[in-house]
């Protein structure tokens, strides 16, 4: 019986844990749904995206090593803080600045190229983004506090103690990112199904050479779809940025959503949210049954097992668009 | 005169390399990557030090220091290229900060003589001074950690551990697996029993290890964590309400960026160190006088009295002290490596010693010799002042337990000069 209750409490919080992985996978779905590019800097996004709030937050200055070193200064702050709430909204707006000089300096360049060239892109974008939120705002580990509350849910272990005889663990943060994620994804298909600009989108993802031959702006889009990444990743990286502080590590959690992209498939919203799902599950159970015998530390792998097993049966994994080739 | 590209690169490398009568001790740091937080202020704490002596004292015995960087990023095959790239410039010595980096330059330095620092990490049983010939890592490594702790607990429990359980959570890595068979040791001693529960690197998700220690409810949990896994455990630790005064770290685990993003749930955390806290002391102010205010400290001087700052200045005293030490053996101030390895061997820091220096108590006495590289292995607890937002020390040095760990240490270096080919040097 116990161990019965301790595997429902394990699943439960695999569940939560999805949804954590989840977020990340569902800036990665973007992106590839609309341009068809794998974005390798979308975990790094959200380290950037996560160091911009909290800068913003504290009123740090930009390149303050590089202005205090040129000038002789010593400006570290501006001396005010910021409340969460707008500072949430200014880091959005310079993800909105950052879809808009990514298409302008990249993107725009390498239209028509191989997708393997715009993935290659991404790649420099990444390290590039990494050494410019160091040099913006320094390699410190920042503290991120926009009021989300942590630690165990007291009113869940109360009730599970009553039921089970055994109060489940639940972390506060994970019952807020499900409740954002829920909503998130909500705002999403919205405004995919509902939107001149979804729709623009949906047509570009579909095809796009037709949406082109329609009068929609390929370059609208792309920027469009990146601001949206942009702020995916900035609900990512408060999630995750909470629980350890804003580092470089943040850019890390992509590891952690690319078996959830293959067993998800990279093409679909619910995909990415259901393949957390499966993911956080299956690896907190795989820890919980067999980590003992083989010494633990087994979730990163299993993770990619898991994915694996998925892809041997739906190479396009479980939501994804068929592929159907013609010869 | 037609100069060939060649002769153009030569050039240029020797402008920019160091003069050769300097004493270049290579700064094998971090500031990128996943670790370079951690790696920043250790880096710049080990350079202002030498800035300070090349300021205030001229360098040591006369000889300006050089203290040329090379970013590793926390990564083995970069820190080896980085070790390789400086070896030539007249390098004396080497302190990488990474387990894994140094666990391939043991290797290296036998071949090429060149003297390894590892203070507090690398190959524990590098101790051992008939086998490993190059490396010190004096005052104290991993297991000697290990035992300070479980000595702690000790005092804690009236001298019995007879029944308790203590949780291990490691980076699972060289680094975070080498107190498992010291602690074994110390529980089939002790009464003790040890869960061991490794975290996956980086260690951004560790939520089946809490839910774990939280079924299982041990007395006491010890860490031997780095970057990101200090930072998510201590706040698992909190959600699950586990006693922060039950969580111990090693050193590694137990700088200000470990507790801080926790914020005021990381109070009563524990950590060992083996250098002092804060800025309490004399030698800040000359530090203060000489290399912050002139504007020569490392990024700005923000960085100086926190922990691990603390700890990368504290491995330049030591380096700084075994170069004096060899210059006065020598009686020359242009010493070579071998030179420098014998300065370690006769070094002899003494509270006195370090008073005179501007650091009283700020580390143990040291005395090394042929045979023993590590010095007395003696570590002491620092505990959390959330409020204060600082480490307040919490016991006296503690030495560890010698009886158990110069066996272990006995074995592990026989293993290796077996593996390696060394016939351990007579001492």
């Amino acid at each position: 019986m116990d161990q019965f209750v301790f595997a429902a409490e394990v699943v439960l919080n695999g569940l939560m844990t999805g949804v954590m992985y989840a977020l990340v996978a569902l800036g990665f779905v973007l992106i590839f749904k609309a341009s068809g590019v794998f974005n390798y800097a979308q975990g790094v996004l959200a380290l950037f995206a996560a160091m911009t709030l909290v800068s913003i937050q504290n009123g740090q200055v930009p390149f303050a090593h590089l202005i205090n070193a040129a000038l002789g200064t010593q400006i570290h702050h501006f001396g005010w803080t910021v409340p969460a709430a707008l500072a949430i909204a200014l880091t959005a707006l310079v993800m909105v600045g950052l879809a808009f000089l990514i298409e302008k300096l990249v993107l725009q360049h390498l239209v028509g190229q191989e997708p393997i060239i715009l993935f290659m892109a991404t790649i420099g974008l990444a390290y590039f983004l990494e050494g410019l939120g160091d040099v913006m705002w320094g390699a410190d580990i920042k503290t991120l506090d926009v009021g989300l509350p942590q630690g165990i849910s007291d009113g869940i272990e109360a009730a599970t103690a009553q039921w089970f005889g055994y109060g489940f663990f639940i972390d506060r943060l994970d019952l807020w990112a499900t409740l954002i994620a829920v909503l998130l994804v909500a705002a999403l298909v919205a405004f995919a199904q509902y939107t001149k600009q979804g729709r623009a989108m949906r047509a570009v993802a579909d095809d796009h050479q037709a949406a082109l031959s329609v009068g929609i702006s390929l370059r609208f889009i792309w920027v469009m779809v990146w601001s949206i990444a942009g702020f995916v990743a900035l609900v990512a990286g408060i999630m995750w940025g909470t629980k350890s502080g804003v580092q470089f590590s943040l850019s890390l959690i992509a590891l952690k959503a690319l078996p959830v992209l293959m067993l998800g498939g990279f093409t679909s919203i619910p995909g990415a949210i259901v393949g957390g799902l499966i993911i956080g599950v299956g690896e907190k159970l795989f820890e919980f049954t067999i980590g003992p015998m083989v010494g633990g530390a087994t979730e990163t792998w299993f993770a990619y097992v898991l994915a694996l097993i998925f892809l041997v049966f739906r190479p396009q994994g479980l939501f994804g668009e068929r592929i159907i080739e013609r010869v | 005169m037609k100069l060939t590209f060649p002769a153009l690169v030569a050039a240029a490398v020797m402008a920019a390399g160091p003069v050769l009568a300097d004493l270049v001790v290579p700064n094998l740091s971090y500031r990128t990557g996943p670790y370079g937080a951690n790696g920043t202020q250790y880096a710049d704490g080990f350079n202002d030090y030498f800035t300070l002596l090349n300021e205030r004292d001229g360098g040591i015995g006369g000889q300006i220091v050089q203290v040329p960087e090379c970013e590793t990023a926390y990564n083995t095959e970069k820190g080896v290229e980085c070790y390789e790239a400086t070896k030539d410039t007249g390098a004396l010595i080497y302190n990488p900060l990474s387990t894994g980096i140094t666990y391939q330059l043991i290797p290296k330095v036998a071949v090429d003589k060149k003297v390894l620092y590892t203070p507090g990490y690398g190959r524990t049983s590098a101790k051992n001074g008939r086998v490993f010939e190059w490396v010190f890592n004096a005052p104290a490594n991993y297991w000697d950690g290990a035992s300070v702790a479980v000595k702690y607990l000790l005092d804690q429990n009236e001298g019995s551990l007879e029944g308790k359980t203590i949780a291990l959570v490691y980076h699972n890595s060289a680094y975070g697996k080498e107190p498992i068979r010291t602690l074994q040791e110390l529980g089939e001693k002790h009464g003790f029993s040890l869960t061991e529960l490794p975290v996956e690197a980086p260690g951004q998700e560790q939520k089946s290890q809490w839910l774990q220690i939280r079924r299982e409810q041990p007395d006491y949990v010890i860490m031997y964590g780095w970057g990101v896994m200090n930072q998510v455990a201590i706040q698992e630790a909190a959600n699950i309400r586990f006693p922060m005064e039950n969580f111990i770290g090693i050193w590694w685990a137990g700088s200000e960026i470990d507790v801080q993003p926790a914020g005021a749930a990381a109070d009563g955390y524990k950590s060992l160190t083996f250098n002092g806290v804060g800025m309490d002391y004399p030698l800040y102010d000359d530090l203060q006088t000489h290399v912050i205010d002139p504007g020569k400290a490392s990024q700005g001087g923000q960085h100086v009295g926190s922990a691990v700052y603390s700890r990368g200045m504290y491995a330049a005293v030591v380096i700084a002290e075994a170069i004096r030490t060899a210059q006065e053996m020598a009686g020359t101030a242009e010493i070579t490596p071998e030179q420098l390895r014998d300065g370690f061997e006769n070094l002899s820091i003494t509270p006195e010693r370090l008073e005179e220096i501007g650091l009283p108590d700020f580390g143990p006495e040291i005395a090394m010799s042929c045979e023993n590289h590590g010095g007395s292995g003696m570590a002491r607890l620092q505990q959390w002042d959330a409020t204060a937002g600082q480490w307040t020390l919490i016991t006296e040095f503690t030495e560890p337990d010698q009886e158990v760990l110069s066996a272990l240490i006995e074995e592990d270096s026989a293993a290796y000069a077996a593996e390696a080919g060394i016939t351990p040097r007579d001492c």
